[in-house]
């Protein structure tokens, strides 16, 4: 049994709706306001966005240490006649994703330059992160799909409407690609409830009855699987549905490209988590190879494509399939430091990431171009851009004593002890990362500027620009140099769906997920 | 006396014949209309036929929902004929395919 | 005073962190004395805890101290910790005493660079990594120290980075050491799920039992990050471009300290090793190998850095052999005492090089013992260490070497003497081409303007880097340079006193008993042969001397004694090039431009086209024409209908 907690934790009122609804109301709020005052909508985009970073902390600070179950949760019946209800908790698996997406929205809002229109931009950010924040919280199949769902039409808009040149060619391609996605995921999930229904007698959206019941056939549940996990694997995206993203990378705005990195793939890994190994744990071990294979493949293709891309959003778009194939390959070892440490990878992708494609967007704003032909030198011009710019690589690179190191190492280890070589095959990914990193760093800040820089006027960062990545890099050095804390919380859930795997399997004794073999 | 039930389908589907032969063969655009209207009531003619036979007050309401649904579309069918004429002389149907795909 | 132990690694992390956030506040000589400052502090807690150890009896002397649990999960648990034995103790000594005379030198040699903070920043964090690499208690930590040193090279091998050259060497050691580093996570995970822990004292208590083949995949792995990090073949080609950093990197992180981690690395994984003969004898091939391709090498380079560069391979060749001969006090002794010698020929070779105006070829040197005095004198120590004459520290530690490799296989030892008579070789063809004979620096630099060539791809950074002061003569640096000099010209005289191979004066060996357990060694052999191995090194060192002397003397254009294989490193590098540059480029553009574009992509735009070729077909059903959809209203009512009747009707 998952154990769920109702305890409001010491609210005054129910923390969970208050965190997705706050930044929804902005949302339409903002729509109300007169378009001509550009500086008021700023303020109440930024504001919102920090109140609900306050609220998502304040969650996490009170979020119970050690517990595996569910927290916070509160349910309301919504359609009876379906057994849909407005349901929502959080666990170890959620709880940080929840606070690392509050964190960045408010940088992603106020860090980059917004262009024309702030008011609707504004808008659609903060309708975006509450449907980003609702897919996390949901414990209803129907409510996570809606909110699921709900944030396709924002990232449209983002990318369509403040994109670079080929934008509504790259937003219709996000657009239809991912939905088909989900439209796979819809039917597997109805196909869900409706066999378990047959069963219990019980039309049930919710997540854990359909978690605990688990009627379904193996044949049928790797058939639901592969549903399920389509639409989260175009979301993520793993090789090869991942051609959507090189195109949405590049023509959103900086906003948009930071959100896309470090929130929206989020939505993917997590999605594999709570609901392919959770719904399906039989499946998850039967088409476990597949993921793994799909996972490694994408490292190593990923950043090969990567290297030789001349535009510089492009070669770090690509390295993005990499890198979230690296978390699938730790998600399918099914341990629980491959769990764990995938978990925590989401969030330290999603930190790192969204500082990387900020500092990006700083260098193209400066430059007035993507192509990195066109640049270079540029260490010498802007000593503290290149400096946090190299501690952001370094992070993404896997050094240790920063973020990414701990996650990736800690996955790979747990995959390693169930599926050995296909982790030997996605460290090779430490190699291939620092090569594409460390080129995209020479031909952006080492040798000499180009003709085309030499003759742009740039100036380093300016207080506005540094008090945005200043929290994203001590995220970074906080999660790398002391990751204890964020583990005691994730452990426990990471732990519990290994638990559930190997009970409803029999075939992943927990001996070897914790790792310690005689 | 009360006729045989059946008279009066055989009314409704002649009439509703009539709606659809002239609405396929005619060119002017209210005469269509007039024509689908006819159809319509041969429908309504078939309803209350039937409730009758059936004895069932089912039939009988079913009718008000497509008089009003009839009534609206007159409106706004209407409405879309005038339109047409007063940007064309005449309102020939043949003349209006501006939703070719 | 074992409590001083976390000071070790806290000073050079705080000198870190203070220059990194006010190095601005404090102003340019300042930071540098700071950063010094920091290490020196390092150093002194370092001896205090070594004092602290002697103190201990033999036994017990290995204490462990855990700071905080870093990365929990599950049954995985890693701390941060130093274990504090007679290994850990002597790196931490060596390595921040060495370090102390490099920043003092450096803030010399690095006066008047735009970039003197940052340098010092670099230098700072370095020293803790290597700090952080040596006292680890588990090898986790130590990885941590193993690419903190690997970032820091690289940030210090691309310090101009305006210059494309030191940009492209500093990438290529990151990611040359990135593919040992593969190894090592690999033999990390092999050790974990074989133990259960990766803490030293808990992996090497959990030995018992274990399959040769997991020991031996262990061992080689881990060789392979320690053949990354040292520059062993197969991948020492990113040492000689690391030659391309400013000259105190090259002497601390490229010779003495860092290079070294390697092999410190094998000599604590010792209890696995013992495990699998077979790695050994790979281990002792492996340096063997390179020190004498890496010997062959130097003897025909130009560069005074890279003949030192080279020289630096060969020298961890030979500890290498060392360790693949079970004589871990030797390897130690000679990492020690190379620390001290390579550091001052790099050093001295800053010391010239700073005097001619970035002059580093040595065909445009010559007759600089005149002008030169302190550095000449120097040189000529470690010059005379290097080559392997008594009473030098360089004799001592290398015929120790020597000595356990002809234990093991009197052809390993064969092949260590014939890199014992190319070391002496080239490095008295470096000395005299240098040092004596006509001064070509003034010829070749005409009214003292930098001279053409190869001076002329280093511009901005040594150019500013500390002599605009002087446009003339060449003369000595400040106290500051030629101090650090003299402190390691007396060590390289003195550092055989460590462990000398009579009278029971073998104190590293029995220093480092308790940790690497049974040696051999060249001590542990019959006194004749001893005497016999010694005697015979020295007579092949004296010839080399004496050859490079007869063919180079006077006589500095010798072509043909500098044959082109040689030169260009037996063109490994253009192979590795065309190779894995070439030829990976080449895969990479056809996933790209093939794969990626084409296929994958190309499906997803197929798809779509497909949807809209669909469209074209089937919009032509929509004729516009209201009386067509009438018809197809009532043609469908039929269908249906009529569909309908029939089930009916049977």
């Amino acid at each position: 049994m998952i154990p769920v907690s109702t305890a409001s934790g010491g609210f005054p009122f129910p923390i969970l709706p208050a965190i997705v609804i706050a930044p929804a109301i902005a949302a339409v709020l903002l729509f109300f306001l007169p378009r001509g005052r550009p500086g008021l909508a700023k303020a109440v985009g930024i504001g919102a966005s920090l109140v609900t970073l306050g609220l998502a902390l304040a969650m996490a600070v009170r979020f119970e240490t050690g517990q595996p179950g569910y927290q916070f949760v509160v349910s309301h019946s919504w359609i009876p006649a379906f057994g849909v209800s407005w349901k929502l908790g959080v666990d170890g698996i959620s709880v940080f994703l929840v606070a690392v997406t509050a964190v960045l929205f408010p940088v992603a809002i106020a860090g980059p330059r917004t262009g024309e229109d702030p008011k609707g931009y504004m808008a659609w950010m903060l309708l975006l992160e509450a449907a980003c924040l609702g897919s996390f919280l949901s414990l209803d199949l129907f409510l996570f799909f809606l909110f699921f769902e709900l944030t396709l039409p924002p990232m449209y808009m983002l990318i369509g409407k403040w994109g670079f040149e080929n934008r509504s060619y790259a937003a219709i391609k996000f657009f239809i690609y991912t939905f088909a996605g989900s439209a796979l995921m819809l039917i597997a999930m109805l196909a869900l409830v409706f066999i378990d229904a047959r069963s219990t007698g019980v039309v049930t959206f919710d997540l854990i009855a359909n978690t605990t019941a688990q009627h379904v056939s193996s044949g049928i549940g790797a058939v639901l699987f592969l549903g399920f996990a389509a639409a989260f694997a175009v979301k993520i995206p793993v090789f090869p549905f991942h051609t959507w993203l090189p195109d949405a990378q590049v023509e959103a705005p900086t906003g948009g490209s930071m959100v896309l990195a470090g929130v929206l793939f989020n939505l993917g890994t997590y999605g594999l988590v709570r609901f392919c190994i959770e719904l399906f744990p039989r499946a998850s071990v039967d088409l476990a190879p597949l993921m793994l294979t799909l996972g490694a493949v994408g490292i190593v293709y990923g950043f090969l494509v990567a290297v030789v891309q001349t535009d510089l959003k492009r070669m770090i778009a690509y390295t993005l399939v990499a890198d979230l194939g690296v978390v699938v390959v730790g998600l399918f070892g099914l341990t629980t430091q491959g769990i764990s440490g995938g978990v925590y990878q989401m969030v330290n992708h999603g930190v790192s990431m969204a500082a990387m494609f900020l500092l990006i967007g700083m260098v193209v704003d400066r430059l007035g171009t993507r192509q990195l032909t066109a640049m270079g030198g540029l260490q010498a011009r802007t000593p503290i851009l290149a400096a946090v710019f190299i501690v952001v690589t370094l992070s993404i690179v896997g050094v240790p004593g920063l973020n990414g190191f701990v996650g990736e190492f800690v996955m790979l280890l747990g995959t390693f002890l169930t599926h050995r070589w296909w982790a030997v095959a996605a460290a090779v990914g430490m190699v291939l990362s620092a090569l594409v990193f460390l080129w995209a760093y020479q031909q952006v800040f080492h040798g000499r500027p180009t003709a085309h820089a030499a003759g742009v006027a740039v100036a380093d960062l300016g207080w506005r620009e540094l008090a945005a990545v200043a929290p994203l890099v001590f995220l970074i050095v906080l999660l790398g140099v002391y990751p204890r804390p964020f583990f005691e919380r994730i452990n426990p859930s990471a732990t519990r769906v290994v638990a559930h795997v190997g009970q409803v399997t029999g075939q992943y004794p927990p001996a070897v997920a914790e790792g310690a073999r005689p | 006396m009360s006729l045989d039930g059946s008279y009066y389908l055989v009314l409704a589907a002649v009439l509703f014949t009539i709606g659809g032969i002239g609405l396929l063969v005619r060119r002017n655009v209210l005469v269509m209309f007039m024509c689908i209207e006819l159809m319509l009531n041969a429908a309504n003619l078939t309803f209350v036929t039937f409730s009758r036979m059936l004895n069932d007050i089912g039939g009988q309401s079913l009718v008000f929902f497509v008089l009003v649904v009839a009534a609206a579309e007159v409106v706004v069918g209407l409405g879309i004929i005038v339109a047409i004429f007063r940007r064309r002389a005449d309102a020939t149907a043949d003349d209006l395919n501006v939703l070719k795909g | 005073m074992i409590h001083a132990a976390p000071a070790i690694l806290l000073l050079p992390l705080v000198g870190f962190a203070v220059l990194t956030f006010s190095g601005r506040r404090l102003g340019d000589p300042a930071a540098g004395w700071l950063a010094t400052a920091a290490v020196a502090g390092s150093f002194v807690a370092s001896v205090l805890v070594f004092a602290a150890l002697v103190g201990h009896d033999s036994a017990h002397r290995s204490v462990e101290q855990v700071y905080y649990r870093w990365i929990p999960v599950g049954g995985f648990q890693v701390n941060v910790g130093v274990l504090l034995d007679p290994l850990s103790i002597t790196m931490a000594l060596f390595v921040t005493g060495v370090s102390t005379l490099i920043h003092l030198y450096s803030i010399s040699y690095m006066k008047a660079d735009p970039q003197f903070r940052k340098f010092f920043v670099y230098l700072n964090l370095f020293v803790f990594s290597m700090l952080a690499l040596v006292l680890s208690n588990n090898f986790l930590f130590t990885f941590l120290g193993w690419e903190g040193v690997g970032t820091c090279s690289y940030l210090l091998i691309a310090f101009w980075f305006d210059r494309d050259t030191a940009a492209s060497a500093g990438k290529k050691a990151f990611i040359v050491n990135r593919i040992g580093d593969f190894g090592f996570v690999i033999a990390l995970f092999l050790i974990f799920s074989r133990t259960g822990t990766l803490d030293y004292r808990g992996v090497f208590s959990h030995l018992g039992g274990v399959s040769g083949g997991w020991a031996t995949a262990v061992a080689l792995l881990l060789l392979a990050g320690a053949v990354g990090k040292s520059a062993q073949l197969p991948l020492w080609v990113w040492l000689p471009d690391a030659m391309e950093g400013p000259t105190p990197v090259s002497a601390l992180i490229h010779a003495a300290t860092m290079v070294t981690a390697g092999v410190f690395l094998m000599t604590r994984a010792s209890p696995i090793l013992h495990l699998t003969p077979v790695s050994l004898t790979i281990i002792a091939a492996l340096g063997a190998v390179t020190a004498l391709v890496a010997a062959t090498v130097a003897c025909a380079q130009d560069d005074i850095k890279r003949v030192l560069a080279y020289s630096t391979i060969s020298q961890l060749g030979y500890m290498f052999l060392g360790v693949g001969a079970t004589a871990y006090g030797a390897a130690t002794f000679h990492m020690v005492s190379h620390a001290f010698f390579k550091a001052l020929l790099f050093l001295a070779a800053g010391s010239v090089i700073h005097a001619l105006n970035n002059e580093q070829d040595m065909k445009r040197m010559g007759g600089l013992a005149k002008v030169l005095p302190v550095t000449a004198g120097t040189f000529a120590v470690a010059w005379l260490a290097i080559s392997g004459i008594p009473p030098f520290c360089g004799f001592w530690s290398k015929d120790a070497i020597l000595g356990a490799a002809y234990g093991k296989s009197p052809i390993l030892w064969a092949i260590g003497v014939v890199t014992v008579l190319l070391t002496a070789y080239y490095m008295t063809r470096l000395m005299v081409l240098t040092f004596t004979g006509q001064a070509r620096w003034e010829t070749a630099r005409p009214g003292g303007s930098p001279t053409p060539g190869h001076s002329a791809e280093r511009p901005a950074g040594e150019t500013q880097g500390g002599h605009g002061d002087h446009a003339g003569e060449p003369h000595e640096g400040p106290w500051i340079m030629t101090v650090p000099l003299i402190v390691l010209a007396g060590l390289s005289v003195v550092g055989g006193l460590l462990d000398l191979p009579f009278l029971n004066l073998e104190f590293l060996d029995h220093w480092l008993d308790p940790v690497v357990g049974h040696q051999t060694n060249l001590a542990y052999q019959s006194a004749g042969l001893k005497v016999g191995l010694l005697l015979a090194t020295l007579v092949v060192a004296l010839s080399g001397i004496a050859l490079a002397r007869g063919l180079w003397w006077r006589n500095w254009r010798r072509p043909e004694l500098e044959p082109a294989l040689l030169a260009n490193n037996y063109y490994a590098d253009d192979f590795y090039s065309r190779v894995f540059t070439s030829g990976g480029g080449a895969m990479s553009r056809f996933l790209a431009a093939a794969v990626d574009n084409r296929v994958i992509d190309g499906t997803v735009n197929g798809v779509a086209a497909l949807a809209r070729g669909g469209g074209t077909v089937l919009r032509r059903a929509q004729t516009g024409y209201v009386r067509n959809y009438a018809l197809g209203i009532a043609a469908g009512t039929v269908v249906i209908l009529g569909f309908m009747l029939s089930r009916a009707g049977s």
